[in-house]
């Protein structure tokens, strides 16, 4: 008897035992498991060389393997495809080292020449890529060279700033795959996709990473995207338990939400991204000419940026969760922020003293110009951001306040573009600059008073101020430079012209927002675009979310 | 003679339906913002990539060449190519539609119901308390935004159908409510109620054939009211259905989407109310 | 019904007259942003709390109504009286008329407007009033606004054409604008009272809507259209009920207009 008993419980024991370890193992394979968050737009094309659009860019960053990734966390580059990689003296050249047996997600292999392909692909000017247009230093063509099968050369024109890190936006394609575009290296391949409405992205079976422990990424096996412009109802799907993220929150929701659930949002600090508004200085625009005569003045400028409660525009509309923006760089960009300027704090005095300067006087509570022309004004945002609408109206009651009349007008995007980039027919416009770049040299067609987005006067023949000559000079030092010290003093002294000058008035830098839900691991939101899924391959589900669907 | 008046409709409906679609064509040509595409704003494009992208529309600048070219490809089945989604149209609506039809028509079919219930209701039962509650009732409904009752729709996990019959029954309440009254104030009733007929043959004999020709042309134009409130609705509360896809449309100004959106909708609105006035024609004995 | 009539009067008159009096009851205006008190709840000194920016909401309302209020019907009558002639003056014209209106009405109801509307924006100067945007906006809704109803009218007219009282009417002599005045067009008003009411707070929404075009209110005036949309980022109206307030008054003062306008049609 008391050896069938002990036997028997011996016979338990095992059966507990194995019963926990395989739970265990369960628990800790945690893998599997769908993400779902929501595009806010549908993506516009799935080829990696042409992405332009936010939606487009989150579907590249999870399917596409590039050969130099920037750690979203930590801003620092990381060997990805590439093992290694040696810019030239003159940076002109890069020389790629890559890594051996990697495929594609279609079985075929991967080698230099999928690296040279790509890259011809991308400098290719009928492409008109703005990938590609981001290393066009120079004219002339871009070479590449396959040395071996896992070391290839790319040689530029002209040097290129930043060469190293330009390389975490192009996603490497397959030079002889069927499956053309389909066939990717990143942790996910696109599944299905219905148009309009989701899209669902697989796991990569071939993806070549693995994890300190030796197991396969990704640990998710699939991610489910949604395709909904509306917040408030992505709001509410993530309250349900429906969205697992919420990559950019809106103030309004990140407070209501923090409320209830503080664990689940997350600010973290200030983002890359400003909003301002400038004036129309375009010599033959369709508009007043002593209104062009205020806009062209930097007195007038400086003026209205002083006017500007930007505090206010911080605490009222962004609750706290924005700060006040001095230049085209945030404070979040930590070497390329020049820390000397500060913001313009809210000083009317000041504005009115400068205005007067310029011949202005105040005449029964109006301002009046030098030829008693009562200073009215119109700002074109677009609708449909509710912040910036907020903060427009703000602003017309702080420029109110020294006796200026503000109209404000909300378009919609197509025509607000087609005012301030083809028929000039506006006077001050508001915007947003999203920016996913640390390095300025991005920014050169903002800066070059040739260029097209040199919003306030752009395709200028020669420059039409000696400031912008001077920025002019200054942006093209930057460019050919490959010291990052200097390249810095130039675009220090960029960013201290347009304080000076105010063609740009910035207004805030908003803070990077967004929503995790308890049911996600290894989450680590920063302000590097994409905020929340940065870390896809590493993210995980735990059981119980799991259990529920 | 009714085969004719058919084939004369159906005439009539295939001019004013190619008739449309030139009409909106020219509507979105015309409107600012034709040519300009929010990648224009992206820093990183040089000048010859931004002028490419400009030049993508060149050949939609002229609207009659533009249709006829649509026209010619719509005859061998080609509906053209949607910008903003990137894929054939022809494949978009044929996905799409269903959907549309589906929450259009119980919609439909629903708000029909609750506001003729309440109509009928107030006509048959003449109590003022009736008549102050169907009016704010349909009042209520009538005042809430679209889109607030889309996303409380979404909020109370309802189906997209329900909005678009709480969008579209106070407008039927009214209307029919108004025409009964209207009915049953003629003279010929008060003689019918004096003889001892009973209310529902009343309103079956004597009021329906008055107020029904009308009520059927309402029935025509709730047709197109229902496909108008799809669009917000299918917006808010992810329906792929074709409302959606005309408000994508209108967004980034996507001319082939467009065209045929229109034509599709123009022709529903005329099948919808041709087939009313058909229908008109077979119940009223007297001839036009 | 004599006591919902009477009540209806006072209700509108009484909204009528607390709009008149908004220079009175909210001395500081609808644009003020009390900028230490964005978002705040009814309080002694704001009535029904504060907007997002600061602004007093019951002032706000006040300020609103006169516009709203004023322009709404204005426009619902441009509508209502484009609906009668082209419905009813087809219908009871007859023949190739009433196809041709038929015809058009139905290309009308089709055709995207908002492409329109957002060229009308394009030819309007950047500077214009907010007075004049607004006028401008409820005037291009009463224009647009007709179609739908002008169908139903086709048919009610049409029928009316060879109805018994009419033919009486032509044979005692009475023909062309007289005739259609006095015969037709009274008993087309059951459809017209319904459209002219429906417009009113339909015109009222798009008006808001219409602020994504650049059209609508120009900030800082308020309308009760952006009011209204003020509901949209309300995901529970527990927590701020008093954001409904704009939505009671526009439901009452809507079913009190009904109650005066429906003198005729309803029976004892």
């Amino acid at each position: 008897m008391t050896g069938r008993r002990s036997f028997l419980r011996i016979l338990f024991c095992f059966a507990l035992l194995s019963a926990l370890a395989l739970f265990s193992t369960a628990a800790i394979a945690q893998n599997g498991g769908q993400l779902r968050f929501c595009l806010r737009a549908e993506p516009k094309t799935f080829d990696p060389l042409l992405v332009d659009d936010d939606a487009s860019l989150a579907v590249r960053y999870l399917t596409g393997g590039v050969l130099i990734r920037v750690n979203r966390h930590t801003q620092d580059l990381e060997a990805e495809l590439a093992e290694s990689w040696k810019i030239s003296k003159d940076g002109k050249q890069i020389a790629f080292k890559l890594r051996h047996g990697l495929r594609f997600s279609d079985g075929s292999p991967f080698a230099a020449d999928d690296v040279a392909f790509t890259m011809q692909r991308l400098m290719d000017p009928a492409l008109h890529s703005s990938t590609g247009d981001a290393f066009r230093s120079g004219t002339g063509t871009v070479t590449t060279k396959v040395l071996s099968a896992d070391q290839v050369v790319v040689t530029f024109p002209a040097a290129v700033a930043g060469l190293d890190r330009l390389f975490d936006q192009v996603a490497i394609m397959s030079a002889h795959s069927p499956k053309k575009e389909g066939a990717v290296l990143g942790p996910f391949m696109v599944g299905e996709y219905k148009a309009g409405s989701s899209l669902l992205l697989e796991r990569n079976p071939y993806y070549w990473k693995k994890d300190a422990q030796g197991r396969r990424l990704p640990y998710l096996d699939s991610i489910h995207l949604d395709i909904q412009a509306n917040r408030d109802v992505e709001m509410l799907r993530f309250k349900r338990g429906e969205l697992d993220l919420i990559n950019v929150l809106d103030t309004d929701y990140f407070d209501r939400l923090a409320s209830s659930s503080p664990q689940l949002v997350h600010d973290a600090g200030p983002s890359l991204d400003s909003d301002f508004m400038w004036f129309n200085q375009v010599a033959n625009a369709p508009i007043p000419e002593y209104r062009r005569a205020w806009f062209r003045s930097t007195n007038f400028r400086r003026a209205i940026s002083l006017a500007i409660n930007r505090d206010d525009l911080s605490r009222i509309v962004f609750n706290g969760h924005a700060q006040p923006a001095v230049g085209p760089v945030s404070p979040a960009n930590k070497f390329w922020f020049n820390s000397k300027l500060k913001a313009d704090a809210h000083n009317p005095q000041a504005a009115l003293a400068l205005l007067k300067a310029d011949g202005f006087h105040m005449q029964n509570g109006t301002l009046l110009d030098k030829n008693s022309n009562p200073v009215e004004f119109s700002i074109v945002t677009n609708a449909g951001s509710k912040p910036r609408e907020r903060m427009s109206v703000l602003i017309q009651e702080d420029l109110g306040k020294i006796g200026i009349k503000v109209n404000l007008v909300p378009l919609d995007f197509p025509s607000l573009l087609e005012r301030i980039s083809q028929k000039f027919n506006y006077e001050a416009a508001m915007l947003g600059f999203r920016n996913v770049d640390l390095d300025p040299n991005g920014q050169m067609n903002i800066w070059l008073s040739s260029a097209e987005d040199h919003a306030w006067n752009p395709k200028q023949k020669a420059p039409e101020t000696a400031w912008e000559a001077e920025i002019d000079k200054l942006m093209r030092e930057q460019a050919s430079s490959i010291d990052p010290k200097k390249r810095k003093q130039s675009f220090d002294r960029v960013q201290e012209i347009v304080y000076e000058q105010a063609p740009f008035i910035y207004l805030v830098n908003q803070n990077a927002l967004s929503a995790v839900s308890g049911s996600v691991s290894g989450a680590n939101p920063g302000i590097l675009s994409p905020q929340t899924f940065w870390n896809a391959e590493r993210l995980t589900l735990n059981g119980t979310a799991r259990a529920s669907r | 003679m009714l085969l004719r008046r058919i084939a004369r409709h159906l005439a009539s409906i295939v001019v004013l339906v190619l008739l449309g679609g030139l009409l909106s064509a020219t509507l979105v040509r015309l409107a600012p913002g034709f040519d300009s595409d929010e990648r224009e704003l992206d820093p990183s494009l040089n000048a010859e990539s931004v002028r490419a992208l400009r030049a993508q529309r060149a050949g939609e600048h002229n609207i009659l060449g533009f249709y006829a070219a649509y026209l010619r490809g719509a005859m061998h089945g080609d509906l053209g190519t949607s910008h903003a989604l990137g894929q054939p149209v022809r494949s978009l609506l044929s996905e799409r539609w269903p959907v549309t039809l589906r929450i259009a028509g119980i919609g439909l079919l629903l708000g029909w119901l609750l506001g003729s219930a309440l109509a009928f209701g107030a006509s048959l039962w003449p109590r003022p308390s009736y008549e102050v509650l169907g009016t704010t009732l349909s009042g209520a409904f009538l005042c809430i935004p679209a889109a607030v009752l889309a996303l409380l729709s979404v909020i109370l996990n309802a189906p997209g159908y329900l909005a678009i019959a709480f969008i579209v029954f106070p407008k039927i309440y009214r209307y029919s409510r108004n025409l009964l009254a209207k009915a049953y104030a003629m003279p010929h009733i008060t003689a019918a109620r004096a003889r001892g007929l009973k209310e529902i043959r009343i309103l079956i004999w004597h009021v329906l054939p008055v107020a029904g020709p009308q009520m059927i042309a309402l029935g025509g134009i709730t047709v197109s009211l229902a496909l108008g409130a799809s669009i917000p609705v299918e917006s808010l509360c992810g329906l792929p259905g074709i409302g959606q896809l005309a408000w994508q449309a209108a967004l980034a100004r996507d001319l082939p989407l467009l065209v045929n959106l229109t034509v599709i909708v123009t022709l529903v609105t005329l099948l919808a109310n041709s087939g009313a006035d058909v229908m008109i024609h077979i119940l009223r004995p007297r001839e036009a | 019904m004599k006591v919902a009539r009477t009540l209806a009067c006072v209700i509108v008159v009484a909204v009528c007259a607390l709009s008149l009096g908004a220079n009175w009851l909210a001395p500081e205006g609808y644009a003020k942003q009390f900028r230490e008190a964005p978002g705040a709840p009814p309080s002694h000194q704001h009535l029904l709390g504060t907007d997002e920016l600061g602004r007093d909401r019951f002032a706000r309302i006040l300020y609103g109504t006169r516009i709203s209020l004023l322009l709404a019907p204005a426009a619902a009558l441009i509508s209502t009286a484009l609906a009668a002639l082209v419905g009813g003056l087809a219908g009871y014209l007859g023949g190739i008329w009433l196809k041709l209106a038929r015809g058009f009405t139905d290309l009308f109801l089709s055709l995207p407007w908002l492409f329109l509307l957002i060229t009308v924006r394009a030819l309007l100067p950047l500077n214009v009033s907010p007075l004049v945007s607004v006028l401008i906006t409820f005037l291009i809704l009463g224009l647009l606004g007709w179609a739908a109803s002008a169908r139903v009218l086709s048919t009610s007219a049409d029928s009316l054409r060879n109805s018994d009282f009419v033919l009486q009417a032509r044979a005692s002599g009475l023909h062309g604008p007289r005739l259609f005045l006095i015969h037709v067009l009274p008993n087309l008003k059951p459809v017209l009272y319904a459209q002219f009411w429906i417009s009113i707070p339909v015109f009222i929404l798009s008006e808001a809507n219409l602020g994504v075009l650049g059209l609508g209110v120009a900030e800082p005036l308020p309308s009760w259209g952006s009011l209204l949309r003020e509901l949209e980022g309300l995901i529970s109206f527990r927590e701020e009920p008093w954001r409904l307030v704009p939505l009671f008054l526009l439901i009452v003062v809507l079913t009190s207009f009904q109650t005066l306008l429906s003198s005729e049609e309803v029976t004892a």
